[in-house]
């Protein structure tokens, strides 16, 4: 392996130095810190102030980390980036599986559809980008939920109170974290007649470069069509496991 | 089924199943070769290696052996041009890519007095530097000799196609698509035109053979050895037949940097009065061609690009739907990207981009409003230059292609045409519609009807804008394009 670059590690210890503190660093307490000679901080913040990964304070000087180091480091990705990247794969998933694919992102504790795939059978049928959808009652919600595991807490407004749709539907927080667990152990998730009488869903979470869950994608339809007697069928999980993780290795790729 | 969309910045395989569905996919982008301003090539045996490669790669990542492919299609950017020796196999010069406007005088020459619509009733093309016969004259008067050897019958002519044939089974051939977008070719006859080629200065000895779209033109050798060639089209007519527009009055529209809006017209030429192109839209074995109309609009997804690199507000393409989304409307902002000028259906080369309805109100969402909305308004005008010419009207717009993945475009679409606008669930139309036509040559597939129950809706919009609003919208529309007109003077730089 070759040698450390000694610059690269001296701007890391900066960027470290700095994401521990709330208030701004001038550049003498950002030196004294880690023991290094003034001059050579200095090169340092120049060159991550060119790149937006630290921000200077006009008026007294000091530094603190930059908007573009937070979004790197973030899962924050662009609900309609998502779509763009997902378009060939959902499609994909729709035509193997001959449901209807849908892909969720978080929003405000919910989860916001970003993209909608018509089961292709030519049947009428409505679009329903935009539309949000209840965390706990939904297979995308329950992926993200298992995936970040602090919103489970937020649910109901803070309330812990889980709103019932169907007779299946979840209602119990105990329960609710009992099948998260098991979600992010198996890696997906189902919704049996717990949003819709009727209607069964398969999710699997889409993931980042940094392996953050950014969304998930899932099959929706007809119980008899996606259960065998009580269980899941296994090809069609299995095909919306492979979506996600192909649409996750394709993340990072440039779109059109 | 394999397809192989030879296009003008990469070539890609995709692999199909008997049921239209994607069983795998590889590409390899080429070199631009850019060697003056305004002209562009490709290297051929660049290509030609590419096209191999990614077939295998397409192969491997499918799990497919060669010997279980049934056939092989080739859909192709259309226009570009190579000529070549055929007994050492090289080309005599880099292939004059469509886009290359070096013929840009020598194709005003042959317009003189009668202008650009000399040959139109001919070949259905207006003159312009996209089609490949002025660039076989350029390129045989380009070094001491050519010529000659090309009336001699010692050098060849061929668009990508007729390359790709020629390397893959030895024979001279191209399609009657293709053959179409030369210059050369007449229309009604669907053979190469004695008084084109006088005019041009082609030699008829270099020509392929013209042959139906889907055929059996041979089996390929090499590492590919046994597999039948077997259809051959136009990217753009390649989406027609691959969104299975077969019947006269069916349109698709594909959105990528440009769009290409093409409408089956059955099986006749219709003559375009409103600055719209004549071209064959397919034709399968020894059925009758069927013809297409053509409107291309040259600033689409490029304006989005343009957006993003060199306006910087957005990061990436797909944000501009993001920053749109943050206002309610346009603001009364109007976007005519005429960047080199107007083309379908103007045609104005005088004319250069307006912002036009600028206020102290307009914000950047507002900017990225009309950015999106001029994608709109440009397919709204080659529309209805469709209607004018075809005397149908336009009851549904098939779409594809990258910039299908923005919701708020295609609502808009779906508003300013007052016509659902509908995505099918393969957006790879391209290399689907050569499959098609190869799987139909060999039997892969029995006939056109089969083909038309693998179309499957993805998703729809429907019109959503009143009557008012949306004339309201055309008319600022139609006084920004007059305000583009009569920018450039003679004595600009």
């Amino acid at each position: 392996m070759p040698k450390p670059i000694q610059s690269i590690e001296r701007a890391a210890a900066v960027l470290r130095l700095m994401s521990g503190r709330t208030r701004r660093l001038s550049l003498a307490e950002v030196a004294g810190e880690l023991g290094l000679p003034k001059g050579t901080v200095y090169g340092i913040m120049r060159t991550l102030l060119s790149v937006g990964f630290v921000e200077q304070d006009p008026e007294s000087g000091k530094y603190r980390m930059g908007a573009a180091l937070l979004h790197l480091g973030s899962s924050y990705l662009d609900g309609n980036e998502l779509r763009t990247r997902a378009l060939n794969w959902a499609d994909w998933l729709a035509a193997r599986t001959n449901e209807s694919v849908r892909l969720g992102t978080l929003l405000d504790g919910q989860v916001l559809l970003v993209h909608h795939v018509f089961r292709p059978d030519n049947s009428p049928q409505v679009l329903e980008v935009g539309a949000l959808l209840p965390m706990h009652a939904t297979a995308m919600g329950k992926v993200l939920l298992a995936c970040h595991p602090y919103l489970a807490d937020d649910l109901g407004n803070g309330t812990g109170i889980l709103p019932r749709y169907t007779g299946s539907t979840i209602t119990d927080p105990a329960r609710l974290k009992a099948e998260l667990r098991q979600v992010l152990e198996q890696g997906w998730a189902s919704s049996v007649e717990e949003l819709i009488e009727d209607e069964t869903s398969f999710a699997a979470p889409i993931r980042d470069r940094q392996g953050v869950a950014v969304g998930a994608i899932a099959i929706s339809g007809p119980t008899e069509r996606l259960c065998e007697g009580a269980q899941p069928r296994s090809e069609l999980v299995s095909f919306v496991r492979e979506g996600a993780r192909t649409i996750s290795r394709d993340l990072g790729a440039v779109p059109w | 089924m394999a397809a192989i969309d030879q296009g003008t910045s990469s070539s890609r395989c995709l692999i199909f199943d008997q049921q239209g569905r994607v069983v795998s996919l590889n590409q390899k982008e080429h070199e631009q070769i850019f060697p003056r301003p305004g002209w562009v090539e490709h290297d051929p045996r660049e290509i030609l290696r590419n096209v191999i490669e990614v077939v295998h790669g397409a192969l491997d990542s499918g799990g497919v052996d060669v010997r279980d492919l049934v056939a092989v299609g080739i859909a192709n950017q259309r226009e570009t041009t190579v000529v070549w020796d055929p007994r050492t196999g090289e080309p005599v010069h880099n292939a004059i890519v469509w886009q290359d406007t070096r013929t840009d005088s020598l194709v005003r020459g042959l317009g003189a007095e009668l202008g650009q619509d000399r040959f139109r009733d001919r070949c259905g093309l207006p003159l312009a530097t996209y089609f490949s016969g002025p660039k076989v004259s350029w390129l045989l008067d380009s070094a001491p000799g050519l010529r000659r050897r090309a009336e001699e019958g010692d050098l060849l002519f061929g668009t990508m196609d007729s390359w790709l044939i020629w390397n893959l089974t030895g024979r001279h051939v191209t399609d009657v698509t293709n053959a179409s977008r030369t210059m050369l070719m007449n229309l009604e006859t669907l053979d190469w035109d004695d008084t084109l080629l006088d005019a041009m200065g082609v030699p008829r000895a270099m020509l392929p053979d013209i042959q139906p779209s889907s055929q059996i033109y041979g089996e390929a050798g090499g590492t590919l050895g046994g597999v039948p060639i077997a259809a051959a089209l136009g990217d753009q007519q390649a989406a027609l037949f691959g969104q299975t527009c077969f019947a006269a009055g069916e349109a698709k529209c594909t959105y990528g940097t440009g769009s290409f809006l093409l409408l089956n017209t059955g099986g006749r030429p219709v003559r375009s009065a409103h600055g719209l192109i004549t071209t064959v839209g397919s034709k399968i074995g020894d059925e009758p061609a069927t013809y297409a109309l053509e409107g291309s609009i040259a600033v689409t997804g490029a304006l989005v690009q343009w957006f993003r690199d060199k306006v910087g507000l957005i990061g990436s393409a797909p944000e501009v739907e993001t920053l749109a989304r943050t206002v309610e409307d346009n603001g009364g902002i109007y976007f005519v990207p005429a960047f080199s000028g107007l083309f379908a259906p103007h045609w104005r080369g005088d004319a250069r981009g307006v912002i036009a309805g600028l206020t102290g109100y307009v914000t950047k969402g507002h900017l990225a409003r009309a950015v999106l909305e001029a994608t709109a308004w440009q397919t709204r005008e080659v529309v209805d230059a469709m209607n004018a010419d075809s005397g149908i009207d336009l009851t549904s717009l098939k779409v594809d292609g990258g910039m299908t993945a923005n919701n708020l475009l295609m609502q808009f679409l779906a508003d300013v045409l007052g016509v659902p606008v509908v995505r099918p669930n393969v957006a790879e139309t391209v290399s689907l519609g050569v499959a098609y036509a190869a799987g139909l040559a060999v039997g892969f597939w029995p006939d056109m009807e089969s083909l038309r129950a693998h179309w499957h809706k993805a998703a729809e919009w429907l019109p959503n804008m009143d009557t008012g609003e949306r004339e309201r919208g055309y008319r600022k529309w139609k006084k920004t394009v007059q305000r583009t007109l009569d920018w450039v003077d003679d004595d600009d730089d």
